[in-house]
């Protein structure tokens, strides 16, 4: 059991700076997040996108703005838990008690969910029956590639890990990549290079096509592709990979028996607290009359939230507002005075 | 301003009239009407705005931008005659715009 002032949910610049304005006010804190990077949105969805709009940074991606926040945590201790989703919070005594899927627990007053719209998911097949194959001959990610040596593997997708995919797996394996369209959003490279396999005959290309259906009983056999126009083919496979890209669910979340409203929590605008006392939601989770999903008020939400975190956290003692320019103690937490 | 048919997997029909300047998507999300997720908030991030456009109008609308036919691609059943609702801004043009919201965004 890890016992800490603040748990935040969500690794992304909300959450990051969060972290920040706790460890700057005295607190600690740990972050857990269900991706297996830190940077959330800014990582996941848009890396190498220019960000346009954080006050005094006139341009940034998403990984470079990930990578300063980053930065300015250096001065601090803080654990990260990554690969890691929250499955359950629960009142123990005066504190929450929160459990992950790894079964990590903590025990803190304070709860920050900084969870976008949710933990990313992978975005799945459409029909029903893909469910029963789903981890045995059907994957959304590839965990060990030698288990598809000299089998058939069907690859959906038409982003950069369909493309990766499909070309490292060719060197070993059958493979039909299969693509609703003739345009791939890939790196050119990578195009080029499935375009090159496609002509030595390494890969089978089908585009335009969708997953129709799986057959199969214990062992999946064959899958049955649509054309646009209504065309079936049928791809005998002994594996099938789906690279869609990831969804945001809300998930367990919607359990915690907080007051939410087209998945999103309200919160005050005081402490970004929610129904919940010591359970407070920031960034592009939280919902309050005139919200904007904008990192900036994320930061804004994280600040304040940090500071009503401080009461629960050390009920015995007084918060003072100090600013970083002038007061020893910040700047000794800072490690720039000694 | 603009009136905008949204019907439902199950074929329940919503008629909003729709302000000029909003996009397809905020009409759907500001009038409730349900299967419409819009979870990134309109940035074409997402792919949980998805609608189908009736061909007639599919054409008429303004055309799809760099991007959008990507994000289609994570989309929950895309057709030929998909649109991201978030990309396609309310004006009179559009009025009387038809599109059929899919049975899931994800």
């Amino acid at each position: 059991m890890i016992k800490t002032d603040a748990l935040i949910i969500g690794a992304g610049p909300t959450g990051l700076f969060t972290a920040h304005q706790l460890k700057l006010i005295g607190l600690n804190c740990e972050v857990v997040d269900n991706l297996d990077k830190i940077g959330g949105q800014c990582i996941e969805l848009y890396p190498d996108k220019p960000i346009y709009d954080i006050p005094a940074v006139p341009e940034c991606t998403g990984e470079e703005l990930t990578n300063n926040l980053i930065n300015q945590l250096k001065p601090f201790d803080i654990k990260f838990h990554l690969n890691e989703r929250v499955e359950e919070v629960k009142k123990e005594n005066e504190n929450w008690l929160v459990k992950t899927n790894n079964g990590t627990s903590f025990s803190t007053p304070n709860v920050i969910i900084a969870g976008g719209v949710g933990s990313f998911e992978p975005r799945k097949f459409s029909p029903k029956e893909c469910e029963k194959f789903e981890n045995k001959s059907l994957f959304y990610s590839v965990k060990d590639k030698k288990i598809f040596k000299g089998k058939n593997v069907s690859i959906f997708g038409g982003g950069d890990s369909a493309l990766d995919w499909a070309v490292e797996l060719s060197k070993e394996c059958s493979v039909n990549l299969i693509h609703r369209r003739d345009e791939f959003r890939g790196a050119q490279a990578t195009i080029d290079k499935v375009h090159q396999l496609v002509k030595d005959g390494k890969i089978n290309l089908y585009t335009q096509y969708q997953m129709a259906s799986v057959k199969g009983n214990s062992n999946l056999e064959s899958i049955d592709i649509k054309h646009d126009n209504n065309e079936i083919k049928n791809l005998k496979t002994d594996y099938v990979l789906g690279f869609f890209g990831l969804i945001m669910q809300l998930g367990p979340i919607a359990n915690w028996g907080l007051n939410i409203d087209k998945k999103t929590i309200e919160v005050d605008t005081e402490k970004f607290e929610t129904n919940q006392k010591g359970i407070y939601a920031v960034g592009d989770i939280c919902n309050y009359p005139g919200k904007l999903k904008l990192i900036l008020s994320g930061f804004h939400e994280g600040a304040l939230a940090a500071r009503a975190c401080f009461k629960l956290a050390r009920p015995n003692e007084k918060y003072r507002f100090e600013f970083t320019t002038t007061s020893t103690n910040l700047l000794k937490r800072l490690g720039k005075k000694e | 301003m603009a009136k905008i048919t949204y019907i439902t997997h199950d074929n329940q029909k919503y008629e909003v009239e729709v302000q000029n300047g909003l996009t397809v998507m905020e009409g759907a999300v500001q009038n409730d009407i349900p299967g419409i997720d819009a979870d990134c908030g309109g940035g074409m991030a997402c792919a949980t705005c998805h609608v189908y456009v009736k061909e007639d109008w599919f054409n008429k609308i303004p055309k799809k931008e760099d991007g959008e036919e990507d994000m289609l691609d994570m989309a929950f059943e895309p057709k030929t005659n998909s649109r991201l609702s978030c990309q396609i801004v309310v004006s009179d043009e559009i009025d009387g715009l038809e599109v059929n919201i899919p049975s899931k965004q994800a």
